[in-house]
């Protein structure tokens, strides 16, 4: 990676600048790695330093970096170098859409929330005198109709607006032809409001106004919970696309080099790749030698040869030499772009997946309405009259809501992602720990996940390593630094020459030395199927360097605990066979493939799922991502891309793969503590529906029965807090 | 009952007052960037910088 910033290398961005009404240009970017005020003020000053920045204001929470500038034009490359050189890995990205909308939804909610706080707590300040007034006490019946006007004068409206997000989502299901919890919600809610105000005008005792505005305060707090925990999921696709290269530098039949957007590369252009870049669309190599790094793409540790005539595809990073390419397919025909089709596919596919509650509402909704229609039907048979009729059904209806289904699951969902937060897991959705407590069958990536998916050096006689890592630290090959990295600091070889896709050359001591492949230090080559360097001083005997790519040190014992748990595991990789066997081998793991690519392991989920497997999928790479979004449940560690990172519906930060287990084992407990609430409901509700047919509800009953069981079933839910320890 | 005819429209408009409170809050921003705006507060402001 380039330290300095060069104008001419540096790729056009100018895609990702948003013009604004006053002729200023905007640059939204997502950081990574700032975490404290240090952190903040070091990028804000030092983006805001570089001319033709007017700004630069840093989200902290979300990760956000937006970049104003003087004019209409701005050079993004130089504040994404400026980032880098701070410390601070950067991506441009278009606030897609999705991300702007789902932020309103949050703003929507939080103020309906308010709306029926304020409403329910002013409504209770009339209810309160009525309420007294039930048990004989001088209230005069002129003082009960004053305070019952009052009441429906501040509810009607805070629960018409704080009921909209119920009612538009209940007429939406409607109109599907399904009922889904908003259904007997709403017709609930405005049944209430209805007899209420009949009550009122016919200066009766039952008016529920109150009930009204705090049953849809209550369930808006459960809405608003469940909203939240999935806030910070982003859309996968759009990130998968920025991933890629944003502009690719074509060769003309002139031979000048000239800079186009991703988009318009056409099949037969000829494009140029320096080291350091990614491959931006699929092709051939016309000229040049150099080293693949493929890890993300297919999760080869290995660093692939590419020479003229050799296929390269777009995504994977080229690592020593310059290339020319000559394009095979268009961007959007390209590897990444098929992978990123995958994902969406998957995506889909989990979107299907009917959430707990939903299925409670299934049976609930039916069974209640029934019953309502029955009480109210057969009151008029038993000779109550309409008016007492209609009373008591609405009754039921309200007794009967569906707090603990509405509240207690996002209660215990959230609790549950708190107590994995803090175990370093981020937890993106309420339906993904349901999914992932219903898993059976574990498929892991190996590179980067079993393993610490970076090459480390094995059994190195310390004197060989002092004597390579003079020329080591002079390298930028990857497994040159790992290299320097075992040794440490110290002197460097000086005259380097760097030969891309062979090795370097220097001097030290005087005496001329080569670090490289084989073939480089004049060995015949062998590919013994793993990652070597050679060492020699030019004439004298060669030394070898092997790497691995280690095993995490908790990967066995985290694969005997998802045992334990009852579950199979399996391992699908993009690797070689080699190195995966012996994976397999140390982990005791029966089932392995290698050699996949993406499509094969999306393809390899769909056929376990197909067996009717729950499969929880971790993985890391751009080759796992179709795979992540394909499976059951997904879980990426916190060093994956944050294609796979969004893909996944769970990320675990740390070195740790214990949190694998850890997070099922809580979803779990969360799953029975959410059925738990789900038996107590349905307990409370045959207690309620005989003593609301009788009559026995009155306004007073039914609002300490519905804030008395909705506090049972949170309390129930904070007992998460101690659940699912191993 | 009089006093009842006084206090209780106050006591809601004390109540929408909070209420609009509330919402100026969500309007203007106040609640998109929570650790950002704790963390800012410890930010030296280079302008007012005393020597």
């Amino acid at each position: 990676m380039a330290l300095t910033y060069d104008l001419a290398r540096a790729p056009d961005l100018s895609a990702f600048l948003r013009q604004d009404k006053d002729g200023t240009a905007n640059l939204e970017l997502l950081v990574k790695g700032a975490r404290c005020a240090a952190c903040m003020s070091k990028i804000e000053a030092g983006v805001a330093a570089l001319p033709d920045v007017a700004a630069a204001r840093l989200n902290l929470t979300e990760g956000r970096l937006s970049v104003r500038f003087a004019s209409s034009k701005g050079d993004a490359g130089r504040v994404i170098a400026t980032l880098d050189k701070l410390g601070y890995p950067a991506t441009p990205f278009d606030p897609a859409k999705a991300v702007e909308a789902h932020d309103k939804e949050s703003r929507r909610l939080i103020l309906a929330l308010a709306v029926a706080g304020f409403g329910a707590g002013n409504a209770m300040m009339f209810s309160v005198p009525v309420w007294a007034g039930l048990f004989g006490q001088e209230l005069g019946p002129a003082t009960r109709s004053v305070m019952l006007w009052l009441s429906a004068i501040v509810a009607t409206p805070c629960a018409i607006y704080a009921g909209l997000p119920f009612f538009e989502s209940a007429w939406r299901s409607l109109k599907a032809g399904k009922a889904n919890m908003d259904v007997p919600i709403s017709v609930g809610v405005i049944l209430t409001l209805f007899i209420s105000f009949v009550e009122t005008f016919l200066n009766g005792r039952d008016a529920y106004f109150d009930a009204a505005v705090s049953l849809l305060f209550l369930l808006l707090i459960g809405r608003w919970l469940d909203h939240r925990l999935r806030a910070r999921a982003r859309s996968a696709a759009a990130d998968l696309l920025a991933l890629q290269a944003p502009a690719a530098t074509v060769l003309g039949q002139d031979g000048l080099e000239r800079v186009k957007p991703l988009g318009e590369v056409a099949v037969g252009e000829r494009i140029l790749v320096r080291p350091g870049e990614r491959i931006p669309v699929d092709g051939f190599v016309e000229d040049g030698v150099s080293e693949l790094d493929n890890a993300l793409l297919t999760g080869e540790t290995a660093p692939v040869d590419v020479r003229p005539g050799d296929t390269c595809r777009a995504g994977s990073v080229n690592l020593t030499g310059q290339l020319r390419i000559l394009a095979i397919a268009r961007s959007e025909d390209s590897a990444v772009a098929a992978i990123a089709r995958l994902v969406e596919a998957g995506a889909q596919n989990k979107s299907l997946y009917v959430r707990l509650a939903d299925k409670a509402a299934a049976v609930y909704v039916p069974v209640i309405h029934s019953v309502a229609a029955i009480t109210f039907l057969g009151g008029l048979a038993f000779g109550l009259g309409p008016r007492e009729a209609l009373l008591r059904a609405v009754a039921l209806l309200i007794i009967t809501c569906p707090c603990a289904l509405g509240l207690a699951v996002p209660a215990v969902q959230i609790t549950a992602s708190a107590r994995l937060f803090r175990k370093g897991v981020l937890v993106k959705s309420g339906a993904a720990l349901e999914r992932l407590a219903e898993v059976d069958h574990v498929v892991f990536d190996k590179t980067g996940v079993l393993t610490e998916g970076r090459p480390s050096l094995i059994d190195a006689p310390a004197q060989a390593l002092a004597l390579a890592a003079p020329l080591a630290r002079a390298s930028a090959h990857p497994l040159a630094r790992a290299l320097a990295a075992e040794a440490g600091p110290g002197p460097r070889a000086t005259d380097v020459l760097e030969t891309p896709g062979q090795g370097v050359t220097g001097i030290i001591n005087g005496r001329r030395a080569r670090l490289g492949r084989a073939s480089f230090v004049g060995l015949e080559a062998v590919r013994a199927g793993e990652t070597e360097l050679w060492f020699a001083y030019e004439g004298d005997t060669c030394v070898r360097f092997r790497f691995s790519d280690q095993l995490r040190p908790d990967a066995a014992q985290t694969i005997a605990e998802l045992r334990a748990l009852g579950l199979s595991v399996e391992i699908l990789s993009g690797d070689l066979e080699g190195p995966v066997a012996r994976a397999a081998q140390t982990l005791d793991i029966d089932h392995w493939r290698s050699g996949l690519t993406p499509q094969d392991k999306a393809a390899a989920i769909d056929a376990l799922a197909a067996q009717g497997r729950k499969v929880l999928m971790v993985g890391d790479g751009l080759n796992d991502t179709a795979a992540l979004a394909k499976a059951h449940a997904a879980m990426a560690p916190g060093g994956a891309l944050d294609a796979s990172q969004n893909a996944a519906d769970l990320v675990f930060s740390g070195e740790s793969l214990g949190a694998v287990s850890d997070s099922i084992r809580v979803a779990r407990a969360a799953r029975s503590r959410a059925l738990e609430n789900f038996g107590f409901s349905a307990l409370y509700n045959l207690g309620a529906i005989p003593l609301a047919m009788l009559g026995f509800v009155n306004p007073l009953i039914a609002a300490l029965a519905m804030s008395g069981s909705s506090l049972v079933v949170t309390l129930n839910a904070l007992r998460m807090q101690g659940a699912g320890k191993a | 009952m009089g006093i009842i005819l006084i206090l209780a429209p106050i006591s809601v408009a004390i109540g929408l007052a909070g209420l609009g409170a509330f919402w100026w809050t969500l309007r203007s921003g106040q609640y998109d960037d929570p650790d950002g705006d704790a963390a800012r507060i410890l930010m030296d402001d280079s302008d007012n910088k005393i020597g």
